[in-house]
Formats: C-alpha cells, sequence, structure tokens
C-alpha cells in the first residue's frame, strides 16, 4: 500500500471491487447526483413559469445542462493527484488567458469577459473558480499546517492576483466568488484565529479605498442596495419587484404558473438572476425552505466527502469547493430577498444560462472523483 | 509554532481540519436561518402588506415614444425627418389557421423561409394576443397590395414605426450626422426614464450635439391587465412631448453647390456668414449616406467606409488638419503691422531666395527668380515667399504666437458639432512639451508661410477670415440658428459683438493695408486669383495658397506631373465679400488640388455668385 497508494489494481488487490456499486465503478457519487438533478428537475418547472411557457428556453438550458453534467464526468474520472499534478499548469494557463482578456478588452473598450477563439466563446474568469482554489490546495498540501506567515503570503498571492486581474474586467460577483473559494481553502488549512481575525480587521479598513477603485454602476448598485427606495422606476427597481413577488407568494406560494408579478413582467430578470422570486412567489415559504434543505443537503455532503477524504489536497479541494457552492446559493439569494447588493450571481441548477453552470458541475465533478478514487485503507 | 516543523503532522492536521470544517459548516447552518428569517419576514409577517402591492402592480405602463424634431436648414428644406416604415405584423390569436394565412400571404408579398422562420421563433417566445412582426420594411407597392387584400386576412395588419430619415443623403452626413442604435456606452450616460421606448440617440453631427432637445419627452399609456397580461382597459394616456425641431444656418442650395464643385477631389468647403457667425456651407468630401447606419449598417458596407482610401467618414471641415500655406500671410502681413516692425509701403528685395545669417540652407521662393523688389502689396497680391520669412524672423515666433492666437488659430472655435480639433499654432512652449526641444530661427521662418508645425481645420480658416472681414470682430461659428418652430422658436446665436482683436483700433489703417492688398489677390492684374474677379459687381479679398504635402530637396524641382496624386499639394483658398460690406466669407481646401489660384478660387468664386449674384 505504502508503495503504490494510488494503484488502480488497489481495490483487487483488497478484494473490494465486487462490493462497489455500478455508480461508483464510473466513479460517481449517488448521494451528490441525486441533489444535483432533483434541483435541476425542479429548476426547469421554475423556469418553465419564468420564462413564460416558453419550450425553446427550456430547450436550450437542457442542452447546456447535459454538456455540464458530460463535464461532470469527465472530471469524475481524473484521479485527484492527476489533477494536484497538472494544478499549476492550469493555474498558469488561466493567468495568461485573463491577462490575454484584458489586453484585448483595452482595445476593445468597455466590459471584457470574453475570450473569442473563433469558433467558441470562452470566459477564462470561470476557469479561475476551478483554478484557484485548486492552486491554493496544491500550494498548501506539502506543506505543514497551519499555514506560517510566509506560507500564508504566497498562498493569498494566489488569490489576490486571479481576484485583481477579474476585477478590472470588471467583473465584481465573479472576482469575490473566486477569492472567496481561495479563502476557503485557506480556511480549511487551519489558519490561526487570531492572524484570521487580524486579517478581517485590516480588510475592512481597506473598503474606503476599494469603493475608490469601484466602477460607477458597481457604486450605484451598492448605494441602490443601502436604500433602494431611493431609486424606484431604475436601479432599485428589480429589488423592490422582487421583494413584492417574494412577499406576496405568502407561505404556501400562489401555485405553480400562477406568479402574477413574474408572468406580468414585472419582474426583471425572472429567468436568469432573479429567478429565486418567481419561485417564492409560486411556491411561498414552504417551498422555499424545501429547496434551501435540498441545497444544504449537497454542501453537507460535499463537506462530508472533504472530511473523508485522504490526502490534504483533496481534502482542501473539496471542502473548498462546497463552500463556493454554498456562497452562490447566499449570495443569490440574498441579493433576491434584499440583504445583499445586486452583483450579478445565478441560483445553481436554476438560472437561465451557461457558462457558470459548466464551471459548477465541474467542480462537482471533482467532488466525485475525490469521493470514488479513495483507496480502501486496511482497518 | 513552537518548534520548526518541518514534517508534517498529519494527526494533528486532521484534526485542524475537522475542527474547520465543523466551524464552516456551522456557519452555514447559521447563514442559512438567516436565509429563512429573512424569508419569512417577507412571506409571513409581510405578507398582506406585499400582497397589496401585487395587486396594485396589475397596472400596467407602457412607453410612448416621443417623436424626434425636424431639422430643416435655412430655407426651411427638411434635411432630417420621420418617416414611417411599415411592418407586416400577425396577431397569432385572431388568425383562424396560421399556417393558411402565411401561405397565402407569401403568394401576396413574396416571403422569404428566412422570414418565415424568424417570425415562428418570434411567435414560440411570445404570447398569442401580441402582434408579431412578419415582415419588415414593406415598400409602397407592397403596402398599397395588402391593403387592398387585407380584408382576406383578419388578425393581419400593418404596423407604422417611425424612422430617422436624411433626404439629401451624403450632403449632409457631416453636418447633421445620424441616429443609431443606443449602444452599451451610451445606456449609461442618458437618463433610462427619458429613453424608455426608444431605441435610437444621435451619434454624431447635430443629431448628437443637441440629442437632448431632438428627443423630447416620453408620454406612457398607464392600463389594466389581467392575470395574463391582456390589456382590459385603458386607465391614463400622457401623450408624448415630440422633440424640439431645428432651423440650421445651412443652405443646402449652396451646400450643394459647393459639393459639386469639388467634383471628383477630396477636400473641404466652408462658408461663414459674417453678420451672425452662421454656417451656410459647410462640406466635407467625400460624403457618405447616413441613411443605412439608421437601421444599422453591415458589417461588409461599414469596412468598405471605414477602410476606405477617401476615408469618406472623416469630417475634413471639422477634423482635417492641413498646413494653411500662404493663407496665413495676410494675418502675418497684419502683425507686421501691428507691431510696428514694418511699413506698408516699405520694400524688401526677393532674389527668390533667403538665408539666414551664416547658414548654408536656402529657404526658396516658389518663384525661382525672385519678385525683385517687394512691398507689402505685392508680398500678398504675388504671395511672395522670402518678403514673409524676413518678416517672421523679424517678428519672432512669440509675437506671431500671440497676434495669430487672436484670430482663433490654434483653438477650437466652438462650433456646435462635437469633434472638432484645434489645429496647431507652434510656440517655443509648445514644442519643449510636445518635443522637447528648443525653438530655431528657421522654424520662425517657414511659419510665416504657413509650412513647418501650423496646422489649420477648414473651418477656423474661414472664422479667421471671417475676423479678418469685421476688422477683429469676433465671429462666433455655430450652425443651428432657431430652435422650435413657430412663435415658440428661440434664436439661438446672437450676432457677432465682442472684439476679438483688441488692437490696432477698428477704424486704424493696417485692416484696410491688409484688405486692399487681399483685393489686389483678385482684382489686381497680377492677382493670383484674378479669374474669379471678373463680371462681377462686387469686389471680393482673399488669399490663395499651396500647402506642400511632402518636402522635396534642395536642388530638385517640383514636377507636377511626375507626381503621385496622393502627394501632390493641397489647394487651399480663403476669402470674403463683399469688400465694402462683408458679408460672407469662404474657405477652401483641395487635397492634392496643386495650386489655390487655378483650383481652390475657382469654387469659392462659385459660391460667391450664388450668394451675392453677379
Amino acid at each position: 500500500m505504502a508503495n503504490s497508494p494510488y494503484h488502480p489494481l488497489s481495490f483487487d488487490q483488497q478484494g473490494q471491487a465486487g462490493n462497489r456499486s455500478l455508480l461508483q465503478k464510473i466513479h460517481l457519487d449517488g448521494a451528490l447526483l441525486l441533489g444535483l438533478l432533483t434541483i435541476s428537475a425542479i429548476g426547469f418547472l421554475i423556469l418553465y413559469s419564468a420564462g413564460g411557457e416558453n419550450w425553446e428556453l427550456l430547450n436550450r438550458q437542457l442542452v447546456r445542462l447535459t454538456v455540464a453534467f458530460i463535464g461532470l464526468f469527465i472530471l469524475a474520472q481524473i484521479p485527484p493527484h492527476h489533477l494536484q499534478r497538472y494544478t499549476p499548469f492550469l493555474f498558469g494557463i488561466g493567468i495568461l488567458l485573463l491577462v490575454a482578456v484584458l489586453v484585448m478588452g483595452e482595445v476593445g473598450k468597455g466590459a471584457q469577459r470574453w475570450l473569442d477563439l473563433g469558433f467558441f466563446r470562452f470566459q477564462p474568469s470561470e476557469m479561475l473558480k476551478l483554478a484557484t482554489p485548486m492552486m491554493v490546495a496544491w500550494y498548501l498540501a506539502d506543506r505543514p499546517l497551519p499555514p506560517s506567515w510566509k506560507h500564508l503570503f504566497f498562498a493569498a498571492l494566489f488569490i489576490t492576483i486571479p481576484a485583481f486581474l477579474i476585477a478590472r474586467q470588471p467583473d465584481l460577483g465573479t472576482a469575490l466568488l473566486v477569492a472567496s473559494s481561495g479563502v476557503a481553502a485557506i480556511f480549511l488549512a487551519g489558519i490561526r484565529w487570531r492572524i484570521l481575525f487580524a486579517i478581517i480587521a485590516s480588510l475592512c479598513s481597506l473598503l474606503p479605498v476599494l469603493w475608490h477603485f469601484m466602477r460607477d454602476y458597481q457604486k450605484q448598485r451598492v448605494l441602490t442596495f443601502l436604500n433602494p427606495e431611493s431609486d424606484p422606476l431604475g436601479a432599485g427597481y428589480h429589488i423592490i419587484q422582487s421583494k413584492i413577488a417574494i412577499g406576496s407568494g405568502g407561505l404556501y406560494g400562489k401555485g405553480w404558473l400562477n406568479g402574477t408579478q413574474s408572468h406580468l413582467e414585472f419582474l426583471p430578470e425572472r429567468s436568469t438572476d432573479f429567478i429565486f422570486a418567481v419561485f417564492a412567489e409560486e411556491f411561498g415559504l414552504v417551498g422555499c425552505i424545501m429547496l434551501l434543505f435540498l441545497y444544504i443537503l449537497i454542501v453537507t455532503r460535499c463537506i462530508y466527502i472533504s472530511v473523508k477524504a485522504q490526502d490534504t489536497y483533496s481534502r482542501l479541494l473539496a471542502g473548498s469547493l462546497g463552500i463556493t457552492f454554498f456562497i452562490y446559493i447566499f449570495v443569490n439569494i440574498g441579493m433576491v430577498i434584499g440583504i445583499l447588493p445586486v452583483v450579478g450571481v445565478p441560483l445553481p441548477l436554476v438560472s437561465y444560462g451557461g457558462t457558470s453552470m459548466v464551471t459548477l458541475l465541474a467542480g462537482f465533478g471533482i467532488l466525485m472523483s475525490i469521493q470514488t478514487h479513495r483507496k480502501l485503507l486496511p482497518t | 509554532m513552537f518548534q520548526n516543523v518541518t514534517i508534517k503532522d498529519s494527526i494533528r492536521e486532521n484534526r485542524l481540519f475537522l475542527n474547520r470544517s465543523t466551524v464552516l459548516f456551522i456557519i452555514v447552518l447559521l447563514l442559512t436561518t438567516g436565509l429563512i428569517a429573512r424569508l419569512t419576514y417577507l412571506q409571513i409577517i409581510g405578507h398582506e402588506h406585499y400582497a397589496d402591492l401585487a395587486q396594485d402592480n396589475r397596472v400596467k405602463i407602457a412607453p410612448l415614444p416621443p417623436t424626434r424634431g425636424i431639422i430643416y436648414d435655412r430655407a426651411g428644406k427638411i434635411l432630417a425627418e420621420n418617416k414611417p416604415v411599415f411592418n407586416l405584423e400577425i396577431t397569432p390569436e385572431q388568425v383562424p389557421d396560421l399556417d393558411e394565412t402565411i401561405l397565402a400571404l407569401s403568394t401576396l408579398l413574396t416571403l422569404d423561409k428566412q422570414v418565415i422562420d424568424r417570425f415562428h421563433k418570434l411567435r414560440k417566445r411570445s404570447k398569442a394576443f401580441n402582434s408579431i412582426p412578419l415582415k419588415l420594411r414593406l415598400s409602397d407597392e407592397e403596402v398599397a397590395l395588402f391593403a387592398a387584400n387585407r380584408p382576406r386576412f383578419p388578425g393581419v395588419d400593418i404596423h407604422a414605426r417611425l424612422m430617422r430619415h436624411y433626404p439629401y443623403k451624403e450632403l449632409t452626413a457631416h453636418v447633421v450626422g445620424y441616429v443609431g442604435r443606443i449602444n452599451e456606452r451610451e445606456l449609461k450616460s442618458i437618463d433610462p426614464r427619458s429613453y424608455r421606448g426608444t431605441y435610437q440617440i444621435g451619434k454624431n453631427g447635430i443629431e448628437k450635439t443637441y440629442e437632448a432637445l431632438l428627443h423630447g419627452k416620453p408620454g406612457y399609456l398607464e392600463s389594466e391587465v389581467n392575470v395574463q397580461g391582456r390589456r382590459i382597459n385603458i386607465i391614463e394616456r400622457v401623450l408624448s412631448l415630440p422633440g424640439e425641431d431645428l432651423h440650421l444656418t445651412l443652405d443646402i442650395e449652396m451646400q450643394r453647390l459647393a459639393h459639386e464643385a469639388l467634383g471628383k477631389r477630396n477636400g473641404a468647403i466652408v462658408a461663414i456668414d459674417i453678420k451672425t457667425g452662421g454656417l451656410l456651407t459647410f462640406v466635407s468630401k467625400p460624403g457618405y449616406d447616413p441613411n443605412p447606419f439608421v437601421y444599422g449598417i453591415d458589417h461588409k458596407s461599414y469596412n468598405a467606409l471605414q477602410y476606405s482610401h477617401d476615408r469618406p467618414l472623416f469630417n475634413r471641415a471639422l477634423r482635417g488638419q492641413y498646413p494653411p500655406g500662404s493663407t496665413i500671410k495676410p494675418f502675418i502681413g497684419l502683425a507686421g503691422l501691428r507691431y510696428s516692425v514694418i511699413t506698408a509701403k516699405q520694400k524688401n528685395f526677393c532674389p527668390g531666395y533667403y538665408q539666414l545669417p551664416n547658414l548654408e540652407h536656402r529657404y526658396r521662393d516658389w518663384k525661382k527668380w525672385g519678385h525683385g523688389s517687394v512691398d507689402l502689396d505685392i508680398a500678398i497680391t504675388q504671395s511672395c515667399d522670402v518678403y514673409f520669412y524676413d518678416l517672421a524672423l523679424t517678428l519672432g515666433i512669440d509675437r506671431i504666437h500671440e497676434y495669430l492666437s487672436l484670430f482663433g488659430f490654434g483653438q477650437r472655435t466652438g462650433l456646435d458639432i462635437s469633434g472638432e480639433k484645434q489645429g496647431l499654432l507652434p510656440s517655443r512652449t509648445w514644442k519643449r512639451k510636445a518635443r522637447n526641444q528648443a525653438w530655431f530661427p528657421g522654424e520662425t521662418l517657414i511659419t510665416g508661410i504657413g509650412q513647418g508645425f501650423t496646422l489649420v481645420t477648414p473651418l477656423q480658416l474661414a472664422r479667421a477670415t471671417a475676423i479678418m472681414a469685421t476688422r477683429g470682430m469676433n465671429v462666433q461659428p455655430h450652425i443651428v440658428d432657431t430652435i422650435g418652430s413657430g412663435v415658440n422658436s428661440v434664436p439661438f446665436s446672437p450676432p457677432a459683438t465682442e472684439q476679438a482683436v483688441k488692437n490696432p483700433p477698428p477704424k486704424s489703417s493696417p485692416w484696410q493695408r491688409v484688405i486692399d492688398a487681399m483685393t489686389h489677390v483678385i482684382h489686381g492684374a497680377r492677382g493670383t486669383a484674378k479669374s474669379i474677379g471678373k463680371d462681377i459687381s462686387y469686389q471680393i479679398a482673399g488669399k490663395t495658397g499651396t500647402a506642400q504635402v511632402f518636402s522635396i530637396g534642395q536642388e530638385e524641382e517640383y514636377d507636377e506631373e511626375e507626381i503621385e496624386e496622393r502627394l501632390r499639394d493641397h489647394a487651399l483658398f480663403i476669402a470674403f465679400a463683399p469688400v465694402k460690406d462683408p458679408q460672407i466669407a469662404i474657405s477652401v481646401i483641395v487635397e492634392n488640388g496643386g495650386h489655390g489660384g487655378s483650383v481652390a478660387a475657382p469654387m469659392a468664386g462659385k459660391l460667391f455668385k450664388y450668394y451675392l449674384g453677379d
């Protein structure tokens, strides 16, 4: 065992392969898969309602979801130690692509997030959503934990460089998601509490500086969030309308396809970022709690996988991916119910839209790989 | 750490990790509880309040976009209008058999498969009671044809939408500009409330500068809708306020004349009403047809314009920066009189070249064998270079810069079309800043004949000529004359009253000396533009110019025949008339046109004849 810890035949040697289910053989985690499929199904129901009973919208979402699940399946086949080996290359390529996008953005003026490769368009910031926590996990995996100041410094560098480049695009929402996935990995690595608090305190003091560097429309979003009624016809309109939709849903909701606010087109972006408001209007508080429960089940399974993981890299990566998934949910729902600013983060597996779903499910592919490539330790 | 750990303590790390995972899991649960608490607040405690608000939300507000203001020329001819464009639209729920209807329509109107596919695509996305466009931009015949057959097609209708149209096409493109689809950047700078239901915005020219006035104020239709979104009744209709009409100072017939006068050549002609500063002609050639831009020009056509060698999108009159050549000489002469470094009668000898003391380099006169003995009048009339080399050197660059600034050189004129270039009036400070070099005397020399660093726009040149004509009164160029139509119209610009050139006093002779010399350019026996002075009842004062595009060596000859068209000199001409009571000032620049006198001056002559008669 010690000589070849990841030997592919190790299961056979243990005589355990026969006990593994079909799902495990193809490296899928049943619990996670069930959770993801259930939420996707719910997502289709809401999208059908939110999109004005438009089959075409569903078709396109189905195609995207299929592509995303294929991505999940492929990533699940790659053993974690292979991923670990290629992590620095992936990260390096990601950073280069980000720089390329920025340079092309300078030429094209305005926000530039896409890299046009001719045959398809690609958003490098999505790649960094995975590559950043992978890089932090890779870096900390071989070092004694809790990390020393020096190691923390380098880990922080691997977070701030991509986050800064993405924020320059400017795409603050994604930059924050990327940064928080890396921070989650550092936290799991066991950063000392006093260091953590010291960093939080100094970051808070940096907030005014951040404000200075924000674009006007980003400042506007924050200001509108603090006081939505100040601009009821403009930027505050989203929040006001979504609160009306949610609040009017009540305990049991108005029923599927019966949400008036969403169907009368009062609610903007109801198929994408604000789709949770449609759900809340039609299924009420009961539905919301059930959906949140499903999400939390998935997050719990992710944390379970990370605790069970057998090496530091897998552990840190799995935990970080699970937490990032939760941050998606929290930020999106928080924004729709008016406790967080509108930052353009989709509701995982439910919001209509492409790229982020592929990345998200790729992350779950990695999680499943970590779970199903475990070697069986002698008891 | 207590000791310098180099070996990983995996048991301790496992414990640490478990500890942190637990903390994170608790945070996740706490935050989720927070979400649920907020949802409970909204959906249980706030339910009644929000349910009421939702009920009120049954009222739907649809914007009624305003009609854009019309743009007229000074005679009231329409330069920009709103033309109805007819689209064929179908309301699916009112059509008994959709496929049959489309089939019948396609025998009537020729419908491409593409058009039908797009219709079905749109239909899937919208509700059955919404009207969906089938064919866009019907021709007049198609409209008539459908109207005759309309009873056969219930649920099919023609809807009109107003689109901007520019009847004079390339004649007005560089003045009026065009409107186009609002882009992302513009979206951020406009007030979204006043642009609800409007999809177009002024992109350049008058359409851009006066966007706020032309646009108008949208109205809205407040109606009650049922749960499906179908309109039940109309609660309130607030009509939109149309945008203001604009009357320009431009004379479209004169514009056409100038355009035709330039023929196949590229260049610019600007004519300015001296009394008011209003622009009568503002031609940049070649122009382009602005109408395709309104509907969104296709890439191929746009690139053809963008990368054309003649640069039709480039507004030469506003943004073209050219060396003024000899047209600068009257202003230099005036500066000489003003600073009393010369008198009008004082004579200088011109041997055909000029040399700075102790230097080999010969600054040549255009006349190889020289003009002989020259006073200011002859120097201007025959455009003697040597005279102005000497004068410029005596004046020095500082005084030249100071005096020519008074005529607006090197500054934007403030014309109400945005994007103006400011040209360049060189000075010591400028050279130090831009090139990090000291100023050389040789540069002063060539500044005196309008070569070297100096750059002017055709607009600046016309304005400076107008200031000359008024003997130093400020002339503020503008192109909008009045805003609004009828009784509510507001005159835009007051006539010029301000003194731009404070010295010399208006009545003193230096002005007259220079203007006399400029009159001799057209009416003198040896004037460089005497061809246009015949058979007219009034006098014109002007100056020809030829600006070098590339320089020739010391001993080389400039042979017009052998030089490639695009390297040939630019022909320039400035003039105003009548000399007794100046009304109009004109500047002409013909790119690679050759001589100002033979090429540019006759073009101005045509405009004078049009505006002032014979």
